[in-house]
């Protein structure tokens, strides 16, 4: 039987239960994310009706830049006493690493947002116009394309010297095409203007590419020296 | 009790024992025990388990190995001395296959593929590779899962051969630099390696704790490991290593038996 899904679900365990106990990644994300609601519910009318146009586009941009300090922040404690060697020098696929990063990324992000999205709906006022329930592939769609991305970039500029600054200039670029779709699907579905149907079959697109894409070349990314 | 995923007793049984097993190493227990390299070992020099041959590891310019050539026999205990910048945790790093040769070949068991052997090779760096944050019994039985061993008992009994408590629930962050050291040694142990790579164990550990990881070192050794131990302290070792491997700019420079541990009186 192969080891990878027990592999998964050891890391996976490992990373909650790290995150349970210094909270390093929750506390930042929600500092962030909170400011941003807050700063920016005094910057504009959040009664107008205009906000629902904006609302899409101001949710996902504070989820994305909370998002990167988790990211940061999850690779940062391998690297404490060099404990990736330990991964390295053992015989468990590197890929396995990889998706239970993500799969850790995207539980944190998705807390983040279960936390933060009764707090956007209470600030701007918000009620969806068209079908809420489409939100929520959106929502799920949308975390994974930023996780599975950013674990993957994350690693990537582990080694480099200013990592923190290195990852959004990685992962914004190619982000893009992604938070389009996240930002147009959730602004049809407030407005209730279009159907989001397309945005969302762009995002499982995105997500099954991406996945298999960090899946495939991870390996390469861990034996990087 | 078990200790390795493939069933051998032989570890756990001598380090928790502390006896040495004699039909593993037939030693002769007088002073001058140690190191005929010619007649003794000749069986082992002919299929060595760790080959290296014109090994060079260049960091941009920088030349860490310079052409390293040499062979290791089996169930050996050798110290790797030199100064800093000698090129030894390059050598380490390069057995343990964390770092990749720029030029050169290296084989392990007799493959010069290190990942398909990487189950039979145990590391210890420098740092602890241990999560500060988790216990002792926590950080192993995540280790052992990616040797895919699932039986607590095997992360016990590795904490026991290093004479810690496996039911210590402190978070490793909160241990003493030796009991850091020893949980690290713990932690290479636990896939029961044929070839053990410790980088600095005694650094910042005390001598009486650090004696007691020569001699634990000593019945590993005869329990049929082959260990390499990268120090700045040999005298430790002196008695103990069947050979000083001393390392200068990135090569092997001498190559010399352990000398013998005076009897007590």
């Amino acid at each position: 039987m192969s080891p990878f899904p027990g592999i998964v679900r050891a890391t996976l365990a490992k990373d909650l239960r790290l995150e349970w106990r210094s909270r390093d990644a929750i506390n930042s994300m929600l500092f962030f994310a909170l400011l941003v609601v807050v700063i920016f519910s005094f910057s504009f009318d959040p009664l107008a009706e205009q906000s629902r146009r904006i609302a899409g586009g101001l949710i996902w941009v504070a989820f994305l830049f909370a998002a990167v300090t988790a990211l940061n922040q999850t690779w940062a404690r391998e690297l404490r006493n060099q404990v990736l060697d330990a991964y390295r020098i053992s015989p468990a696929p590197a890929n396995s690493l990889f998706l239970a990063k993500a799969l850790g990324n995207f539980v944190f992000v998705g807390v983040l947002e279960a936390l933060m999205t009764p707090l956007f709906i209470l600030f701007y006022n918000l009620r969806a116009i068209g079908p809420g329930w489409q939100l929520l592939p959106v929502a799920v769609l949308g975390t994974w394309a930023l996780v599975v991305n950013g674990t993957f970039f994350a690693a990537m500029s582990l080694r480099t010297r200013s990592r923190e600054i290195m990852l959004p200039l990685l992962l914004f670029p190619i982000s893009i095409p992604a938070l389009i779709a996240m930002v147009s699907a959730t602004t049809n579905i407030l407005t209730g203007e279009d159907s989001a149907r397309f945005w969302i079959v762009f995002l499982a697109t995105y997500d099954v590419v991406f996945t298999c894409i960090g899946l495939l070349l991870f390996e390469l990314v861990l034996a990087a020296e | 009790m078990k200790i390795g995923p493939n069933g051998s007793t032989g570890m756990h049984r001598s380090l928790t024992s502390g006896k040495l097993r004699p039909e593993n190493r037939n030693r002769e227990p007088s002073l001058t025990f140690s190191l005929p390299l010619t007649d003794t070992n000749a069986a082992a020099v002919v299929s060595p388990i760790v080959s290296l041959t014109n090994l060079v590891k260049q960091f941009g310019r920088f030349a860490a190995l310079r052409g390293v050539t040499a062979e290791f026999a089996a169930r050996k205990l050798y110290a790797i001395v030199g100064d800093n910048g000698a090129g030894k945790t390059t050598l380490l790093r390069a057995l343990a296959g964390l770092t990749q040769p720029t030029r050169g070949q290296l084989s392990i068991l007799g493959s010069p593929d290190i990942r398909s052997v990487c189950r039979h090779i145990g590391y210890m760096a420098h740092p602890s590779l241990l999560y500060d944050e988790m216990s002792g019994m926590e950080n192993l039985r995540y280790f052992a899962r990616l040797y895919e061993i699932d039986d607590d008992r095997c992360c016990a009994s590795a904490i026991a051969a290093v004479k810690l408590d496996p039911a210590l629930e402190r978070p490793v962050g909160q241990y003493s630099q030796g009991m850091r050291q020893r949980m690290s040694l713990a932690r290479a142990l636990l896939n029961d390696p044929k070839i053990l790579l410790l980088d600095e164990p005694f650094s910042n550990v005390d001598v009486p704790s650090a004696r007691e990881m020569v001699s634990l070192l000593a019945a590993m050794r005869d329990a049929g490991k082959t260990i390499f131990v990268v120090t700045h302290q040999a005298d430790l070792l002196l008695g103990s290593a069947d050979e000083i491997v001393k390392m200068e700019a990135g090569k092997i420079v001498s190559r010399a038996s352990g000398a013998p541990r005076a009897e007590p009186q």
